[in-house]
């Protein structure tokens, strides 16, 4: 189960990105999608409804708000080891009862963890919906753990680690630049853990890490789909709203970074490599640690600095020159500290890394100095904010966005005034968000590179 | 956590409420009109107006298999034109349009067909389409673009060169295809693709985009007559009949061993079976009991001899592959160095008694409920996804009721039937690839 230890932060962020909008400029179909709801159960749930009755489906997600981020020290994976750990039986359903409840009626259901948080989901018919609330109710607390589902169960997530990073040089460059990125703050531990800790994780730390975590009050259910928010209240308050409340987490304040004055460089050659690639990566704040409206600036700044084939970076290394096969920049705002913003290039052929890495340098300089024009700001804007209504078309994305912005310290009313929020960025944002955090002696570049004596 | 567990009440509450599980199918709600163009060309229709968009999505015969000997990966270079110029406005008047109207717009290709989509906002589908229009009648293949689209795919072939992964890939195709088609690259070679000019490109176009065999799925803010006027906007230039190069049926070799030899931290295994064909009687037999086998995520006899009670693998699943002109079950997994002997004993065992025996009746009727279930959630999740699916189903030549008859199909599978499907299916020799460390230097894993 679990997928998507590390690539669900990009994912996110690519969901923000989509964000949806219930603005009223948009209302303007004939049958207009009902309103988002938000409540809380006695018990401190968290509760979104988000319906949309095209199709006769439901997807039905929990959100606890812990990730990897919050582990403690030694026992990186743990986060992700134990959400494997929740699809093996409770005291009231054998293991596997669950998935064939779940296979039974045609449903879909899965989970992730990300640095942030760690959900579960089903897919299913509307009808199934109070059940599957029952079995996942049931497994926020009534686990049931042995030593030899412990041993099975991480020998699958080492497999799961050699599976995506330890056979994979850009995975493995991935790790070791976020771990120089931060130098204090935990995002710089790989989510899927280190090898040789996940190796040692055992029973006690995977009931030590339930038992402070999985409460209704550290949750949220977000419900998408064929169903409205009273028939959710009534479903949620006879199966989450049973279980007690636990104590009271303290606020999730992990270490921050101290000021960086360098850049560092990271490298790695490998015998698989022909062409190389670099990326640089800054450290940048999230939508919930910026000031107001400079997440917004970056995400806009992204957009035109290197958000698709539009961009500066494409047209000017692809299109006008031929500097590059691939380039782009990428900002993750979903998180809930400090987070980076990324610009990456590969050349077209075994040559020309450097001169495309000055390219791309120059292309930042030029926004830094000169700034964005109004013309190709609006149609970042307008990009960014039509993709919501594009959005609209997926509840289970929707119930992503929710569940993923609820879980980094923002609230539903954040995502709905997102849009205006990125109407209002202006020009001088932009660049003066360039200038305050793409700072050159503040970064890390990474380098992959051919293995010497294996040049073309 | 036992303390935890003596005094909670939820769980009474939550055992209680789940007696009232009810496990009635999703019934798909999607009403298909199917819409005859005064042209002559037809589509299949959902009509919604939830959400304020347009989903397109059509597919012209003739994928990657069209390429030409010497010309390899033309089609996939044209399908990565269609953006860069077309009609009167060149590649960056053309999506500077593009951006204004709101609209995005792709094309790709499979081995056997080229995919093209657009998704847009309704109040901007006429300009959105009018660029669509042009893209498919008048695409410009001027030289600046083509050049610069195929020094990336080139960049990514030589990117491409070392990885052992593509490598297994290569080899694995070589060893079932031969010479035939499905076994080349979709991007071609380097050569090959040197060796494509402009004029390649428009023959090529006006071979596979022709009204004949283009099938069309409109989903969202449209109605019939709209749509009707749209499809003659669309397509309505085009040629009649396709130029399609003749691609023969090929079984894929199996009964053999191939070895990579790749130091990696896991080996992975691929097994090959005959397959069954979309319209051979024996396809829902064959589909329950390869989700018996191995489609199931995490309920199949595979995923829980190998990966739940051993912990041997991340994943592992079977799928029956069903192009045009090939069918195959393919079994894949990867497991650390060491255990790659062990692995493929336990795969070959799980198939052995599928083999033998059949599912038994409990699992076909849990295959049954599960597929039947599960068609709305994996294929209706969205207008892009209903789209698709009303594409597919048309390829598949299977009628515009065939959502509503899915279900009769799938009941009407006795467990006879199922094993009948096994035999035929898991009797045969495997192909087996392993690719990974050497055996010699296999050791027991960590």
């Amino acid at each position: 189960m679990s997928l998507a230890a590390q690539p669900v932060r990009h994912l996110a962020t690519a969901l923000l990105l989509l964000l949806l909008s219930l603005a009223p400029a948009f209302a303007e179909a004939p049958r207009p999608q009902e309103r988002v709801e938000n409540f809380l159960l006695g018990n401190g749930m968290e509760v979104v409804v988000i319906p949309d009755h095209r199709a006769p489906i439901v997807t039905h997600m929990v959100w606890y708000k812990v990730g990897s981020a919050d582990e403690p020290p030694g026992k990186s994976g743990i986060a992700h080891f134990f959400e494997h750990l929740m699809f093996k039986g409770t005291t009231n359903h054998k293991p596997g009862e669950f998935d064939a409840a779940v296979a039974e009626i045609g449903g879909d259901q899965n989970a992730f963890t990300s640095y942030d948080y760690t959900a579960y989901f089903q897919t299913v018919a509307p009808d199934a919906l109070g059940g599957m609330m029952g079995l996942e109710a049931d497994r926020m607390r009534n686990l049931t753990l042995t030593d030899d589902v412990i041993a099975t169960e991480r020998d699958v997530v080492l497999e799961e680690r050699r599976s995506r990073i330890e056979g994979d040089p850009q995975s493995l460059l991935s790790e070791e630049v976020q771990a120089t990125l931060f130098q204090n703050h935990p995002y710089r531990v790989p989510v899927i853990g280190w090898m040789h800790e996940m190796e040692q994780l055992n029973r006690e730390d995977a009931v030590a890490f339930y038992d402070r975590y999985y409460t209704p009050n550290n949750a949220v259910l977000v419900v998408a789909g064929d169903v409205d928010a009273a028939t959710v209240k009534r479903l949620a308050e006879e199966t989450y709203g049973k279980v007690a409340r636990g104590p009271d987490l303290p606020p999730r304040l992990r270490p921050i970074e101290p000021e960086q004055n360098t850049s560092r460089t990271v490298t790695m050659a490998d015998p698989r490599v022909t062409i190389p690639g670099f990326a640089k990566y800054w450290l940048a704040p999230s939508y919930r640690t910026a000031e107001p409206g400079e997440a917004e600036a970056m995400d806009l700044l992204s957009e035109i600095l290197g958000g698709g084939t539009r961009s500066r970076l494409y047209q000017q290394l692809i299109v006008k020159s031929d500097l590059a096969a691939g380039t782009g920049a990428f900002y993750d705002g979903t998180a809930l500290d400090e987070t980076s913003f990324v610009v990456h290039g590969s050349p077209r052929g075994p040559d020309g890394l450097a001169k495309l890495e000055a390219a791309v340098d120059a292309e930042i300089v030029r926004i830094q100095r000169d700034g964005v024009s109004a013309d190709e700001l609006d149609r970042a804007k307008n990009r960014l904010v039509r993709s919501m209504i594009f959005a609209r078309d997926n509840p289970a994305g929707m119930a992503n966005m929710y569940g993923a912005a609820l879980t980094t310290g923002n609230t539903v009313e954040d995502v709905q005034q997102w849009p205006a929020r990125i109407e209002a960025v202006t020009a001088e944002q932009v660049k003066a968000a360039a200038l305050k955090y793409l700072k050159p002696d503040q970064s890390v570049t990474a380098y992959l590179l051919p293995a010497a004596g294996t040049s073309n | 956590m036992r303390n935890r567990l003596a005094s909670s009440a939820a769980a009474a509450a939550a055992l209680a409420f789940l007696m009232l599980i009810v496990s009635l199918p999703a019934q798909a709600e999607v009403r298909i009109q199917q819409v005859r163009s005064p042209g002559g060309i037809t589509a299949w229709l959902v009509e919604d107006y939830t959400v304020p968009i347009v989903a397109l999505r059509f597919a012209f015969a003739g994928g990657v298999s069209q390429d030409p000997p010497g010309k390899e990966g033309i089609v996939n270079l044209m399908t990565g034109l269609f953006d860069e110029g077309a009609g009167d406005l060149d590649s960056d008047a053309f999506q500077t349009r593009l951006d204004d109207a709101g609209a995005e717009m792709s094309f790709r290709a499979s081995r056997d067909n080229v995919y093209g989509s657009m998704r847009m906002l309704a109040d901007q589908r006429n300009e959105a389409l009018e660029l669509m229009r042009l893209a498919v009648t008048a695409p410009r293949f001027d030289q600046a673009p083509i050049d610069r689209i195929r020094s990336q795919i080139a960049a990514g072939i030589r990117a491409q060169e070392r990885d052992p992964e593509v490598e297994a890939g290569r080899r694995w195709l070589a060893a079932l295809y031969g010479d035939h088609p499905y076994a080349r690259p979709d991007e071609g070679t380097a050569q090959s693709l040197a060796a494509i000019t402009a004029d390649d490109l428009r023959v090529l176009h006006k071979a596979l985009f022709a009204r004949e065999q283009l099938e069309v799925a409109v989903v969202g803010a449209i109605d019939a007559k709209s749509l009707g006027a749209e499809l003659d906007r669309l397509f309505g230039a085009l040629p009649e009949k396709p130029a399609l190069r003749p691609v023969p049926d090929i079984a894929p070799k199996l009964a053999q061993r191939i070895d990579y030899e790749y130091a990696l931290p896991q080996t992975r295994l691929r097994l090959a079976y005959p397959g069954v064909a979309r319209n051979d009687p024996e396809f829902f037999p064959a589909v329950l009991m390869n989700h018996i086998l191995g489609d199931g995520t995490f309920t199949s006899r595979l995923f829980r001899e190998v990966r739940e009670k051993r912990g041997l693998t991340y994943g592992i699943s079977s799928s029956l592959v069903n192009y045009e002109h090939a069918n195959a079950l393919v079994i894949g997994t990867s497991t650390r160095a060491g255990k790659g002997g062990e692995t493929l004993g336990i795969i070959q065992d799980v198939v052995k008694g599928m083999a033998e025996d059949g599912p038994t009746e409990a699992e076909l009727a849990d295959a049954k409920k599960y597929l039947i279930g599960a068609y709305a959630i994996n294929n209706l999740n969205s207008s892009g996804s209903i789209a698709s699916t009303l594409v597919e189903l048309q390829l598949d030549e299977l009628g515009a009721d065939y959502i509503d008859r899915r279900a009769d199909y799938i009941n009407a599978v006795t467990l006879d039937q199922a094993r009948a499907a096994a035999r035929r299916l898991l009797g045969a020799e495997p192909a087996i690839m392993r690719f990974g460390p050497a055996e010699a230097e296999e050791k027991e894993g960590n």
